[in-house]
């Protein structure tokens, strides 16, 4: 019990030891700040990170997170740092700012910061190891801290693109009774497929379509698992009562299709959009007429 | 059993009210089969827009009524599968070759009558 009393004690007083540790290197980290601001920069530079940045920015940034690294240092607390992260990575990630650059950053700030605490406290060994011992600590937070912030905003961005690249891509157009147009843009993968299948068979059941003309002509390429989608998303079709036209199959994809052996034989498909709607408005008996001559056009 | 025959004209209308167990399945598969005889029909309608999951005994069995019923002249036109079954059917490879489909029973009744 006596024993516990004074482990908690000298804990207590290794702490209090520990804080005013911290606090001459924080004193010592304000009165360098300029050289080591320097010394930051040129690393930085000379490793070749942050190349699409001018040495304007880099220093001004540079400047921002140092002394809100000496301040996390200070008082133990990360919030003001985090944020500050957070506000960085939306602004660089958009520059094509990479992680690695950004980690490298963060540990040459790390690694020049200790040089010059070994330099300072060179000639005493015992006080160099409990200067270590304070600041290593809490430095590797501040650096996981804005490694975190920066992949976070990273993957939050990345999941916006791709919640915007879903709602956009996939429109289901009816542009006559009972004719829908399912155009596709951009690359498909089994994912963007099954969404497709779903919105198409809505489309179906709500236009109460009887033919479907699907243009893939702005898909640059295809796979077996996506061509298998296709066709499932054809059968499917078919189970609801609505044919499909496939139009606008490029040279490219039409002979993956035939090297990869997809079945196609319940499949229609037109060479382009235009001939696709032209036989499907054959198959619901609609005629489309010119009610007079364009003016020009035939030579008169 | 959860499935009503109506006799309209020339066509036999079967519509399926709630899930079927594998007997159902098979007494509406022989009463479509005598009923397409005994009324001499020209067309069949199965109705399953009440169907959540339609597994490969009900499709087995639709496809062996449409095949029959061809023999005898008569078409089969099976209406009102919704697009969560279709997706499944046709991710499992499930099929039902020989019979029409359409959307539901108006869209079914005009395909057999055009």
């Amino acid at each position: 019990m006596e024993q516990d009393t004074r482990a908690v004690e000298n804990t207590a007083v290794a702490h209090d030891a520990d804080s005013s540790l911290l606090r001459e290197l924080v004193a010592h980290l304000r009165d360098e700040r300029t050289p080591l601001r320097e010394e930051w920069t040129r690393r930085i530079t000379e490793a070749q990170l942050l190349s699409v940045m001018t040495s304007d920015e880099i220093f001004s940034e540079v400047t921002a997170v140092y002394d809100n690294y000496v301040d996390a240092l200070e008082t133990g607390s990360i919030e003001a740092l985090e944020a500050y992260a957070k506000n960085l990575s939306e602004r660089i990630i958009p520059r094509g700012v990479e992680t690695h650059e950004v980690l490298g950053v963060v540990l040459l700030l790390r690694d020049v910061l200790a040089r010059s605490l070994f330099e300072k406290y060179q000639k005493e060994p015992n006080l160099l190891t409990r200067v270590l011992d304070a600041y290593e600590p809490a430095a590797n937070r501040i650096a996981v801290t804005v490694g975190v912030s920066f992949v976070q905003e990273r993957e939050r961005v990345i999941r916006q693109q791709q919640l915007a690249i879903r709602e956009l891509s996939t429109p289901v157009l009816k542009v006559r009774d009972q004719l829908l147009i399912l155009p596709i843009i951009g690359a498909l993968d089994a994912g963007r497929a099954r969404q497709l299948t779903e919105q198409l068979l809505n489309g179906i059941r709500e236009n109460r379509a009887k033919v479907v003309v699907i243009d893939i002509t702005g898909v640059p390429s295809i796979d077996m698992p996506v061509a298998d989608h296709l066709v499932q998303a054809v059968r499917a079709s078919a189970l609801m009562g609505a044919r499909v036209i496939i139009t606008g199959l490029s040279a490219d994809i039409a002979q993956t299709v035939v090297n990869l052996g997809v079945d196609l034989s319940m499949m229609q498909s037109v060479g382009d959009l235009q001939g696709g709607i032209e036989e499907a408005e054959r198959q619901l008996s609609y005629e489309v007429t010119r009610t007079r001559d364009q003016p020009g056009e035939l030579g008169e | 059993m959860p499935v009503s025959i109506l006799k309209q004209g020339p066509y036999l209308i079967a519509s399926v009210q709630s899930a079927l167990t594998d007997t159902e399945v098979i007494d509406l598969r022989d009463s479509l089969l005598a009923g397409v005889a005994k009324h001499r029909s020209r067309g069949v309608i199965v109705d399953v827009a009440a169907l959540d999951i339609i597994d490969s005994f009900v499709a087995r069995s639709l496809t062996t009524v449409a095949r029959t019923n061809r023999l005898r002249g008569a078409r089969t036109v099976v209406v009102g599968i919704q697009p969560e079954v279709a997706m499944a059917m046709s991710q499992f490879g499930l099929r039902l070759d020989e019979a029409y489909t359409a959307l539901d029973l108006e869209a079914g009744i005009q395909l057999l009558t055009h």
